[in-house]
């Protein structure tokens, strides 16, 4: 059995010994376990892979290994990585590690919330380590399911109803994406379901231009495209912390992937053709969620708009078409996907103390929980791109790559994302201001204490992770890039 | 010279060890280690100076060092962003000037900041903004120097939010990061402007004209303008943020919340200069492609100049006059940029502008130790408060004079060598800038002495016998600084830095030094006439006879309130509140819609659903009929 | 007297028939359980008569129709317990008078 699979394998077996768990001593037991075998296993994978690299192995997919599951489609079971992979393997796997650590006092059905949280990193997982459509898409949808649950059973506020337009609209994408897939599939000749295959097989042009835009928007949903993110500040705000943490670090980082790994590397045509009309509309949403977070009062809805505009700016970035702004997208999904989950996870532990999250009825926080306050300013000053942390190099890599687009329409829409920096600072700082520093509003809080071990493990990690990528970029960069370059070249090719 | 990289390292060392581990460390041990971390820093810089001026010339220049140069994020195969050392003439000036006010503020802060909750993350910040100005000077390319850019605005905004449960200190915090990162934006296009006409960040093409990249760029145009020239002026707005130029300065006062240190260091001496640095830095470039963007600096820094010293005569908050002063010294060196041209007597301006902005480092960071000895001392802010004071703080006063007379102009102080230079080089471009400039400085003349005669002359304070002389922490600092704003003027700064390269040597011009010293006297005298006795009549009389002409310069001619309008008014309450609520009603709304509508067309279907077993039956006997009949038929 | 197979199929058609008639047409689930083994029987009678005519040497369609039987007095089984408990829970076997699965 290839080790790839193992991604997959670790968090099933969990989900079993879980299921045999008795007491919440075992279940934290197998959750650090596995979560910290999911780590160790992508650390490795990033090691393996930079050797392979290094040794001169230039095929586009590494490690790869095939096994037919459904014949009469040709459906198989095919896994391989390549620098962006192993780069969105490494963030999932920390998410998932720490988001363990934030819901280490889960009070109410623990046992069943880890196993569905287990569930959910399968289908991450999986998805990140396939080649083959259709077992793509499987993972994709076994991902979304546990999020109904997960958001509906252990979440706060009006979590039903935010459960299900979640999963309504997620649902609504994937059966866009479903008919993508089936055109990609049919228009390819109707025999492979590889994407490697698939690319070197050419997909009519009038094909193209009726499923890229499917494609394109099924993931889109997922990755927060203007107008179909609605889902996300609703979503974000009634769902657990750790599920908040997976979903927005990690969960929407999937239609980023999917966009560019599907949307544009197959359909290249169409994705040149028609990137103009999905520029402005993700232009549009990166300047429209700053803009929304400004006024907000929820904690967990600013953050939710600020991952609307940041995640619009990794479907911006992918439509430049140039390996300077995809490479910035992956970076960007990255350095999103760390910041949010500490955001999330710094959220949830402070809601946790003060029962409240409207910053209005917050303050001074600072003097009572330094270490949680901290870690917000950080979390903040990494959100609106303070160089050292990794949200700068993102930005950037994406404005420097964007820049390269040199025609009037292209100038305009970069400018225009590039506001977001200033907007961006507006709300932070605000949200900062009310809530971190000041007098402490609530009597009440004065006896709130600060961060206990474990919340302190997940903040560390996290803000070590973001440090990293923000200090020494240059290594995830080229590793990104390399898997960048196929893409482009086979998008310029099929352009020429 | 690869030491030099200590320079930056020891400080953000320091940084890291009293930012993670400082609350375990006592607050004297914290100080201490930030304290010797810098003096190790400056002697650093003293003797790379020391060694880089002492090198041969090549060709009549000295030549620009690359010590240390390292890839650290990678566009392209051309489009890097290296972190590195350059040596330079001014960025070699600048580490001199940024450790030695350093250095003052980090022994001074230990008298004032005494006893304060903190205190370790006080040094920490220091620590953290020298490191990262210091890493700005040295940049090899633009892109650094974006990076160091950005971390001096956070520490700025750390340092002047540093009283965090003051709400003043908060708010002011927040707008100095806003403003100035408004302005980076500009900066940032520039950067992406620029780098991508030319391929290139590195300042060894960014900042020789006849580079072929750079000579190819010059021909593209964009709206009109050369895209050099766009590059050039979205630079300058980055500066013009940076250094507070009109209508951007709106932060600077406010900034004055922070720690008085903090503001000497900060807000006066380097973080301000950085945007005059930027645009000396890429000179040459202005000097050969953009000459109207030059013309714009000038008028934009002769204009900031007027502006700040007319609200500054009106302040009465000390701090405030000083910020005021700042803004309208900067204004000056953008004036002398703006009007200087490449090489030998044209090149004034530039060599007036740097020698300006390493005099002006010093005196007004002593002005603001000065003024932070006295509100050490007063508890407030204010000059209502304060007077008679020189019989009480002997040493503060004899400094705080020395500094006033050197920003006035007086012969044989530092400033009046250096204000001199741009003078001659504004006359030397029109007269009419001569004149003007001229008379901003016997403006600022006046408000040096109004604000020298209200604290230390004039009504005794009420409680002027409990007043003391700052500890030794405080006045050593002083001493050294005062001493140096005497001498520094005789530095002959020209034979190191000028806008060529070559050696220039600094004449004073007579006339325009008759001129100035003429104005500046002037300036003392009626600020002599009008404060020296403390009745104020005559001030009084005028703020009374002109009453809307004081309010609006006591309001800082409402730029702020403009501001406040665009953000309050427009962004927030017509821009952001509105879309915020069109994301919930209008696009929340249609999908809740559809999701309803649905759910209505469910309840139409459901009537169907009778729960009649007989009903059914029947309908399945009706499609089987239609279906035999089909069959049958068909 | 010849007995045709018409004779049969007339016989089976007309307690097909009934057999609808009744299950459209009764209230009482006894009655239209009744009406439903009308039906069965009309075809488990069609099954017997096409073999015995058609078929003569085969007994698929014996064996069919016995499954039928057997098949049918299950359910019946299971109907009549159902249309007890049922009983038992409301007093009452009008059909009309099941709303509680509706919707």
């Amino acid at each position: 059995m290839n080790f790839l699979s193992l991604f997959v394998f670790i968090p099933l077996a969990m989900i079993v010994l879980l299921g045999c768990c008795r007491s919440r001593t075992q279940l934290r037991a197998v959750m650090v376990a596995g979560s910290g075998a999911l780590v160790a296993l992508a650390a490795t994978l990033t090691v393996l892979f930079l050797d392979a690299r290094a040794a001169g192995d230039t095929a586009p997919m590494l490690f790869r290994a095939d096994t037919v599951w459904y014949e009469a489609l040709n459906i198989h079971y095919s896994v391989g990585v390549d620098g962006i992979s192993v780069a969105m393997l490494l963030l999932s796997s920390i998410i998932v590690f720490t988001g363990t650590f934030a819901s280490w006092r889960m009070e109410t059905l623990a046992k069943e919330y880890f196993m569905w949280f287990c569930l959910l990193s399968v289908g991450v997982f999986g998805f990140f380590i396939s080649l083959d459509l259709f077992t793509m898409f499987m993972f994709y949808e076994i991902a979304l399911i546990p999020m109904y649950l997960l958001i509906g059973v252990w979440g706060s506020g009006r979590k039903e109803y935010s459960a299900m337009k979640l999963t309504l609209m997620l649902m609504g994408g994937s059966a866009l994406l479903l008919l993508g897939i089936l055109g990609i599939y049919f228009g390819a000749g109707g025999e492979t379901m590889n994407l490697l295959d698939i690319a070197r097989l050419h997909i009519p042009v009038e094909w193209q231009r009726v499923f890229f835009p499917l494609t394109f928007v099924g993931f889109g949903v997922l990755g927060a495209l203007f107008p179909f993110h609605t889902w996300s500040p609703d979503g974000h705000a009634s769902a657990p912390t750790a599920v908040s943490m997976l979903h927005a670090g990690v969960l929407m980082k999937l239609g980023g992937y999917g966009c560019f790994r599907v949307a544009v590397f197959l359909m290249p045509e169409a994705a040149a053709e028609q990137a103009w009309f999905f520029l402005i509309l993700t232009a549009t949403g990166v300047v429209y969620g700053a803009l929304s977070a400004v006024v907000q009062k929820d904690l967990k809805y600013i953050n939710a708009y600020s991952s609307v505009s940041h995640c619009s700016l990794v479907l911006f970035a992918i439509l430049m078409l140039n390996t300077t702004a995809m490479t910035g997208a992956v970076l960007q999904m990255l350095s999103h996907g760390l910041m949010t989950a500490l955001f999330f996870a710094l959220i949830g532990m402070i809601y946790g103390r003060t029962h409240t999250r409207s910053i209005d009825q917050m303050g001074g926080l600072m003097r009572i929980m330094p270490f949680l306050a901290v870690a917000y300013v950080i979390a903040g000053l990494a959100n609106l791109g303070l160089p050292g942390l990794s949200g700068f190099v993102a930005e950037m890599t994406v404005f420097v790559g964007s820049f390269a687009r040199a025609d009037l329409f292209h100038r305009i829409v970069t400018v225009a994302a590039c506001t977001s920096i200033v907007i961006t600072a507006v709300y932070i700082l605000r949200v900062v201001g009310r809530l971190l520093y000041g007098k402490v509003l609530d009597p009440a809080h004065q006896k709130l204490t600060d961060a206990t071990w474990d919340e302190r493990l997940a903040v560390v990690v996290l803000i070590a992770a973001i440090a990293g990528l923000g200090l020494a970029p240059l290594w995830v960069s080229d590793m990104v890039r390399e898997g960048i370059l196929p893409i482009v070249q086979h998008l310029t090719a099929n352009l020429l | 010279m690869e030491y030099t990289l200590i320079i930056i390292l020891l400080p953000l060392a320091m940084f890291l060890l009293l930012g993670l581990a400082g609350g375990r460390l006592a607050p004297r041990t914290a100080g201490l280690l930030g304290t010797a971390a810098m003096a190790a820093a400056t002697a650093a810089a003293y003797t790379a100076a020391w060694e880089y001026f002492t090198q041969p010339r090549t060709g009549g220049v000295f030549p620009a060092v690359v010590p240390f140069d390292t890839v650290w994020l990678r566009f392209t195969q051309t489009l890097h962003i290296d972190l590195g050392i350059l040596l330079d003439p001014i960025s070699v000036m600048m580490l001199v000037v940024i450790t030695t006010v350093s250095l003052m503020v980090h022994i001074y802060s230990f008298g004032y900041m005494k006893g304060e909750r903190g205190f370790q993350r006080y040094y920490a910040f220091l620590a953290l903004f020298s490191a990262s100005m210091l890493g700005l000077v040295v940049a090899p390319n633009i892109f650094q120097m974006y990076i160091f850019w950005e971390l001096v605005g956070v520490s700025s905004y750390l340092l002047i939010g540093f009283y965090y449960t003051k709400p003043a200190a908060v708010a002011a915090s927040k707008k100095a990061f806003i403003v100035t990162r408004f302005a980076d934006l500009g900066f940032l296009l520039g950067i992406l402007t620029l780098s991508y006409w030319t391929g290139s960040f590195g300042f060894d093409v960014l900042c020789d004209p006849q580079a072929p990249a750079v000579a190819s760029a010059a021909g593209r145009t964009f709206l009109g303008g050369s895209v050099l020239a766009w590059g050039l002026a979205l630079c300058f707005v980055g500066g013009a943020g940076k250094s507070a130029m009109f209508p951007l300065h709106i932060w600077l006062p406010d900034a004055m919340e922070g720690p008085t240190p903090v503001s000497a260091l900060i807000h006066a001496a380097t973080m301000v200069v950085a945007g005059v640095f930027l645009v000396a830095r890429l000179f040459p470039l202005y000097a050969a492609y953009a000459p109207g963007v030059l013309t714009g600096i000038a008028c934009v820094g002769a204009f900031t100049a007027l502006y700040a010293a007319a609200v500054a005569t009106v302040q009465t908050d000390i701090k405030r006059v000083l910020a005021f002063s700042t803004i309208s010294q900067i204004g000056f060196m953008m004036a002398g940029l703006g009007v200087s041209g490449m090489g030998g007597h044209a090149g004034t301006g530039y060599v007036g502008a740097m020698f300006h902005l390493f005099t002006h480092a010093m005196f007004k960071a002593l002005l603001f130790l000065c003024a932070g000895a006295i509100i050490h001392t007063v508890h407030s802010n204010e000059m209502g408060a304060m007077g008679g004071l020189w019989r009480r703080l002997p040493l503060t006063h004899a400094a705080f004079l020395v500094a006033c007379l050197a920003i006035a102009g007086i012969p044989f102080f530092s400033g009046f060598f250096s204000k001199d230079e741009i003078l001659a080089a504004c006359f030397a471009y029109s007269p009419a800038m001569g004149w003007f400039m001229s008379g901003v400085a016997a403006l600022t003349a006046f408000y040096m002495f109004r604000l020298y005669y209200n604290i230390f002359w004039g009504r005794p304070a009420a409680n002027l016998a409990e007043m003391h002389e700052a500890p030794a922490a405080m006045t050593v600092p002083l001493v050294i600084l005062a001493s140096i704003t005497c001498v520094a003027g005789f530095i002959p700064f020209g034979e190191f830095v000028s806008s060529d390269g070559l050696p220039y040597r600094i004449v004073l011009d007579g006339g325009v030094a008759a001129t100035s010293v003429v104005l500046a006297l002037a300036g003392i005298g009626l600020a002599t006439w009008f404060y020296a006795d403390g009745r104020q009549r005559i001030p009084d009389g005028l703020a009374a006879a002109l009453p809307r002409l004081h309010r609006a310069a006591a309001n800082r001619f409402y730029i702020d309130n403009a501001w406040l309008f665009v953000t309050r008014r427009i962004i927030f309450d017509r821009v952001s509140a509105p879309l915020a609520w069109f994301d919930r009603h209008a696009i929340d709304g249609a999908l809740d819609a559809l999701a309803r509508g649905a759910q209505g067309l469910s309840f139409v279907i459901r009537k169907f659903q009778s729960g009649n077993v007989q009903e059914y039956a029947l309908v399945f006997l009706l499609g089987v009929l239609v279906i035999t009949a089909l069959a049958v038929f068909i | 007297m010849e007995i045709r197979m018409e004779y049969y199929l007339v016989l089976s058609t007309i307690m097909m028939f009934a057999g609808i008639y009744g299950f459209f047409t009764r209230r009482n689930l006894l009655a239209m359980l009744i009406s439903v083994e009308l039906i069965l029987n009309s075809a488990d009678i069609n099954f017997a008569v096409f073999n015995r005519f058609l078929f003569p040497g085969e007994l698929e369609g014996f064996f069919f129709a016995m499954f039928a039987i057997g098949i049918s007095a299950a359910e019946t089984a299971v109907a009549i317990a159902i249309i007890i408990n049922v009983y038992r829970n409301i007093r009452n076997i009008q059909v009309r008078n099941l709303k509680e699965l509706k919707f």
